[in-house]
């Protein structure tokens, strides 16, 4: 197989970011913590921005261990102002996340106008070039970018693995987790962490922000369809790595961006997990319709 | 630098920078106070294919259209969100994720479509991800001041109803007012703050122009009006100072600039505000720590122990806190330490107790009745 045909290389990247993010997105999405996605992606650039400036690269192993270190030092402002009690976790994300970005592309602006590393590129990601960028492994010259979200996909799998358990219970009941001495607040630094991580490795291929649409739509999605953990992370996982070669080629039939039709190709399957949950619903009442309960929220 | 700049542009950024802060910091302010921070951060986002709707639909970079295309959009956006919290088992946290990335996603998609359909004015659209104030011209103005004054002529006009609605949304209900409706009218207003920045801040960073001012402005205010009126001073301030700044400097993009002004304005306030301020807060506790001493704990115990008439009473540590508003435990320790005060056993699950050693028991009679006695005679050169 050549792995450095332009195909392969563009969809099996995007295929790899989507599970990466997706498998790490389904723990966010069932602790509700989903905009933490959001906030994580954009702080990161202040990371790839000072990693860029102090070793004049934006990929390598150093690089993303540096640049995830600003989505932990994220989520670490967001708790210190939440615990302050001068402002609620909504208003303090708020106000963390576009302050780091904000310094990552001034930064940016001021040291990097004119090299390989723009806003827009951080912002959009050029998965369409990836290909162009190739190392040789064990005698295969397999694309930079693919192997390291290859890599960055184990590590992430071996945690959540490793991790079920503890995972699974801080997710569902934090106090019991704590009680049993599981140390959830630790996992919870951890699962951040490596989701700090794969952004960075990811940003390369779709950009910071597209990468939400990964690691928020496929589990959220499959949620609407399942309610068992195993078979919403593997519905997931199914979502995203699908999404890749359907994104892929409608972004060459429309010539469009092909990270964003990626994006976009999970929305379509979002719609479909909802329309399929209204008709199992429809038809589990007969044909009455389902008024849901008003939420408790609203 | 300046003879760059004709001083048209300058005041046109100026003018520009002034409308957005000032439309953002009041709206901001609800949506702080009603835990909806984030709901401008994916307005914002899913503004973007509203964006580039308007130009295919008109064809060009006109302020107008750009404006109702985001505006539509934000409504969809909304309506997406409406739908998934809802009508499915998703929180609003996932609604809000999933309609921000799945909207950006939409909007990119569209931008690249423009892009590679050619045309010399879409260089102009990129420039909304983070906002260009200098290519703002006297044009642009006019949509954003007149969103801008019917925004906050609206919140003039329902202030009763948004304060209602912002503090207690129960009663509001119960009243017989149309939350539905107003929470609805409220989501309006902050996309149409998003709106106003888009040429200067953009879609990604408008978020933190609607929740820094008003998180700043909390820090200084305890009325609604007043944290509003702050607000907008704030958010006005960052937009000039932030929008002039890029302008003199070429290369760098406005958002981002407005945004760091914005955010140090917040940790500004929230480190010094004088009420609020951690700073402080963290002062006032440290002197009133350090200017409690261990003696006036020790005459608390003791006139406790008087009015209960037993020397031995035994006082909860939890009820001293409470009193002195502070945790005395190092002070009861010391007084401990000192053999005046002993720890003490009341019953299991209670909480410690503390009760006099008979040695203290002499010291905070002799002192309470020093105390005593300097009070009678203040009172009586008072007197006289």
């Amino acid at each position: 197989m050549n792995w450095t045909d332009p195909t392969v290389a563009i969809v099996l990247t995007g295929a790899l970011v989507g599970m990466s993010g997706a498998l790490l997105g389904s723990f966010l999405v069932l602790r509700g913590n989903s905009m933490l996605a959001d906030a994580i992606s954009h702080s990161i650039l202040f990371g790839i921005a000072i990693a860029w400036l102090l070793t004049g690269q934006t990929s390598g192993p150093l690089q993303i261990v540096g640049a995830a270190l600003s989505g932990v030092l994220a989520v670490f402002l967001i708790e210190l102002l939440t615990r302050s009690r001068r402002l609620r976790d909504d208003a303090a994300i708020g106000l963390v996340f576009p302050a780091l970005f904000s310094a990552g592309v001034v930064l940016i602006n001021l040291y990097a106008a004119d090299v390989h590393l723009d806003e827009h590129t951080v912002l959009l990601g050029e998965i369409g070039f990836i290909w162009l960028d190739t190392v040789t492994l064990m005698g295969v010259e397999v694309p930079r970018a693919t192997l390291t979200l290859g890599v960055m996909l184990l590590v992430d799998a071996a945690f959540v693995l490793a991790f079920f358990k503890t995972l699974k219970l801080a997710t569902f009941d934090t106090d019991l987790a704590r009680v049993l001495g599981l140390m959830p607040g630790l996992v919870f630094y951890a699962h951040l962490s490596l989701l700090s991580g794969t952004a960075v490795a990811a940003f390369d291929a779709v950009g910071v922000v597209l990468f939400v649409s990964f690691v928020v739509v496929p589990p959220a999605a499959a949620y609407l369809v399942t309610q068992r953990l195993v078979s919403l992370i593997v519905l997931a996982l199914g979502i995203a790595a699908a999404s890749a070669p359907i994104g892929y080629w409608l972004a060459l039939w429309w010539d469009v961006s092909i990270g964003g039709m990626m994006a976009l190709s999970t929305g379509g399957f979002l719609l479909l997990c909802y329309g399929w949950r209204r008709f199992a619903d429809r038809r589990a009442l007969g044909s009455t319709p389902v008024q849901p309960p008003p939420s408790a929220s609203a | 630098m300046l003879s760059f700049l004709s001083d048209y542009t300058l005041h046109n950024v100026m003018f520009g920078a002034a409308l957005i802060g000032v439309i953002s910091g009041v709206l901001g302010c609800f949506a702080v106070l009603r835990r909806q921070s984030l709901l401008g951060d994916t307005l914002s986002h899913a503004a973007l294919p509203g964006v580039c709707l308007g130009f295919l639909w008109s064809g060009t970079r006109s302020m107008e259209s750009l404006m109702a295309g985001a505006l539509l959009s934000a409504a969809l956006a909304t309506l997406v969100m409406l739908t998934l919290t809802r009508r499915t088992r998703l929180k609003m946290d996932a609604a809000l994720a999933v309609t921000l990335s799945l909207g950006f996603a939409l909007g990119v998609v569209l931008l690249t479509f423009i892009q590679n359909r050619g045309g010399a004015a879409q260089a102009g659209l990129d420039s909304f991800l983070f906002g260009q104030a200098a290519a703002t011209v006297r044009a642009d103005l006019y949509p954003m001041a007149a969103v801008v004054v019917i925004g906050l002529s609206l919140v003039v006009v329902f202030w009763k109803p948004l304060k209602l609605m912002t503090f207690d949304p129960e009663f509001a209900a119960v009243s017989g007012l149309p939350v539905r409706l107003l929470e609805l009218f409220l989501t309006g207003m902050i996309a149409l703050a998003v709106v106003v920045g888009l040429q200067m801040v953009g879609v990604i960073l408008m978020t933190a122009m609607v929740i820094a001012p008003g998180a700043a402005a909390r820090q200084w205010s305890a009325s609604l009006l007043s944290m509003v009126l702050i607000a907008a001073a704030l958010g006005a301030l960052a937009g000039v100072s932030g929008g002039v700044i890029s302008a003199l400097a070429p290369g760098l993009s406005t958002g981002p600039v407005v945004v760091l002004v914005a955010s140090a304005i917040a940790l500004f306030s929230l480190l010094l505000a004088p009420q609020r301020g951690l700073i402080p807060s963290r002062w006032r506790r440290h002197h009133r720590r350090s200017h409690t001493s261990s003696d006036r704990i020790l005459l608390t115990v003791y006139e406790l122990a008087r009015e209960h008439g037993d020397w031995s009473y035994r006082v909860e540590q939890g009820a001293v806190d409470a009193y002195y508003g502070m945790v005395t435990e190092p002070l009861l320790n010391a007084l401990a330490q000192r053999e005046l005060l002993t720890a003490a056993e009341h019953m299991p699950d209670e909480g410690q107790h503390w009760q006099l050693t008979p040695a203290g028991y002499e010291y905070a009679a002799a002192r309470s009745r020093a105390q005593n006695a300097h009070r009678r005679l203040r009172q009586a050169g008072r007197g006289s």
